[in-house]
């Protein structure tokens, strides 16, 4: 097997997305290198999930660029996956989702069964294996997409606020979930609205605000000494609690 | 009343005993709606899901033009294909007009739009669930029609049973097209239009029972069949 180059760092270039006349991205440029779990965080509203499609490819920019580095001739997109706030499980069993998905990137049955029991045993579903997708809690239906993405070997696995919509304990195994596919050298971006999960999470952190990339930096540097004054108020929990709108 | 009566009594001996040219024309019109819808489902199911996903020049109009035909007025149709099939016209040297073959092209046509249209909108709300995890995954427009038809699967039953309600139900293309020929192309409606006329109340009501009991037992089965699915899909 020809080795596959790795398709990072991923290259924003003043990337902009525009629907109904408004910008709701505006001119983000960022590099996103392999290794470290990169979060992007800020409020509801800031473009934190169409940044991630944009980034997936799921969506174009209406201008700049999204541009990754050459995977030696292979389509980067078969390198990446993406795991939403809901989980979308097909109807059929747990197993046959996983395989569904190793089934698109055209693999042999044989080597389809091997990986979808590695992954079911590594997220603990295996249990569940012939057990209906869609009966699983929301918790064990988000893991499955975790464990679906993780079949895929992908070098870059995007998370859309993967724990929006659970409760704390399976909000941590999902995030050990996250934390066993960082391991095995794929690359984690997520999006969060949550400052203590992005605490737990982070290794870098872009914050976005309106559709602004505003700050770029470390974990560490982001969240004892932010660089711009949005996101400082934004980890104090003041940004953007407008008095007037609430009052009115 | 007393009529009504003693067409019941004789439509309920027809019944029990199993009268020949009774049970030829219900198995002629099982034949002819039951082929139709199937062959309406090959057509209407991958039609309907393609114009939920792809968007080309003129959908709108297509989904506009299906919609509209949903209401079609089956002997406009059955008039039609008449045309069609006379000997004077396109298709007069097959030689298929007055058989049961000209009676399935023209429910075909009447169910084709129904079966289209619906399986359209479910399509597309589950598209609008699942389509963005499906790019992500990989799966191509023809792999994911594939895949949201499935996953469909128990909407669009709905969708066929509708179509075949339509069929079974229809008298206008049936007798335009087939003529009501006794032991070729009668059918149960047109048998029900005929005896009635004829006065042979007896026949007629007979007719309409086992029709009505044939479309409450399809839809019936249809419905354990989806429920024993959904349940094999809850364990």
């Amino acid at each position: 097997m020809k080795p596959v180059l790795s398709i990072l760092p991923l290259a924003l270039d003043k990337v902009t997305f525009e629907a109904g006349g408004k910008r709701l991205i505006k001119e983000v440029s960022c590099a996103l290198e392999a290794g470290p779990r990169s979060v992007i965080i800020g409020p509801n509203g800031a473009g934190k999930s169409l940044l991630l499609r944009l980034c997936h490819g799921l969506i174009d920019p209406t201008s700049g660029s999204v541009l990754w580095s050459g995977a030696g001739g292979k389509d980067p997109s078969l390198l990446q996956a993406m795991v939403f706030q809901r989980p979308v499980m097909l109807r059929r069993s747990v197993a046959a989702n996983v395989d569904y998905a190793l089934s698109l990137r055209g693999l042999p049955a044989a080597e389809r069964r091997d990986r979808v029991d590695d992954v079911l045993a590594r997220t603990g579903l295996r249990r569940f294996a012939d057990r209906s997708a869609r009966v699983l809690s929301v918790g064990e239906q988000q893991k499955l997409a975790l464990a679906r993405a993780w079949a895929l070997r992908p070098q870059v696995l995007f998370l859309d606020e993967p724990t929006a919509s659970l409760d704390p304990a399976a909000t941590l195994a999902v995030e050990d979930v996250i934390a066993a596919i960082h391991g095995t050298g794929t690359k984690i971006v997520m999006t969060t609205h949550d400052l203590a999960q992005a605490r737990r999470v982070a290794d870098d952190v872009l914050f976005l605000y309106r559709g602004r990339l505003f700050e770029h930096s470390p974990a560490g540097v982001f969240f004892e000494a932010p660089r711009s004054a949005e996101a400082a108020s934004f980890i104090e929990g003041k940004l953007f609690w407008r008095r007037k709108e609430i009052a009115s | 009343m007393s009529d009504l009566y003693a067409a019941l009594g004789a439509a309920a001996s027809l019944i029990f005993s199993f009268n020949r040219d009774l049970v030829e024309i219900v198995l002629l019109s099982l034949r002819v709606s039951l082929t139709a819808v199937a062959v309406a489902a090959i057509i209407g199911l991958p039609l309907g899901g393609a114009l939920a996903l792809f968007h080309f020049r003129g959908r709108k109009a297509v989904m506009v033009g299906i919609n509209a035909m949903m209401g079609l007025p089956p002997v406009v149709v059955g008039l039609v294909i008449y045309l069609m099939l006379s000997r004077a016209g396109p298709f007069g040297t097959l030689g298929l007009l007055f058989t049961p073959t000209a009676m399935i092209i023209a429910q075909c046509c009447l169910v084709i739009p129904i079966i289209a249209a619906l399986t359209r909108q479910t399509i597309e709300d589950l598209w609008e669930e699942m389509g963005e995890q499906l790019r992500s995954l990989g799966a191509g427009p023809w792999r994911a029609l594939w895949t949201l038809l499935w996953e469909g699967r128990f909407s669009l039953l709905t969708a066929v049973l509708a179509g075949f309600g339509r069929a079974s139900a229809e008298v206008g293309a049936v007798m335009i097209v087939g003529g009501n020929i006794d032991h070729v192309t009668r059918v149960m409606t047109t048998a029900i239009a005929l005896e009635t006329s004829k006065g042979d109340l007896a026949l007629a009501l007979g007719l309409g029972i086992i029709l009505i009991i044939l479309s409450t037992g399809v839809n019936g089965g249809a419905f354990l069949l989806k429920e024993a699915a959904q349940k094999s899909q809850m364990s």
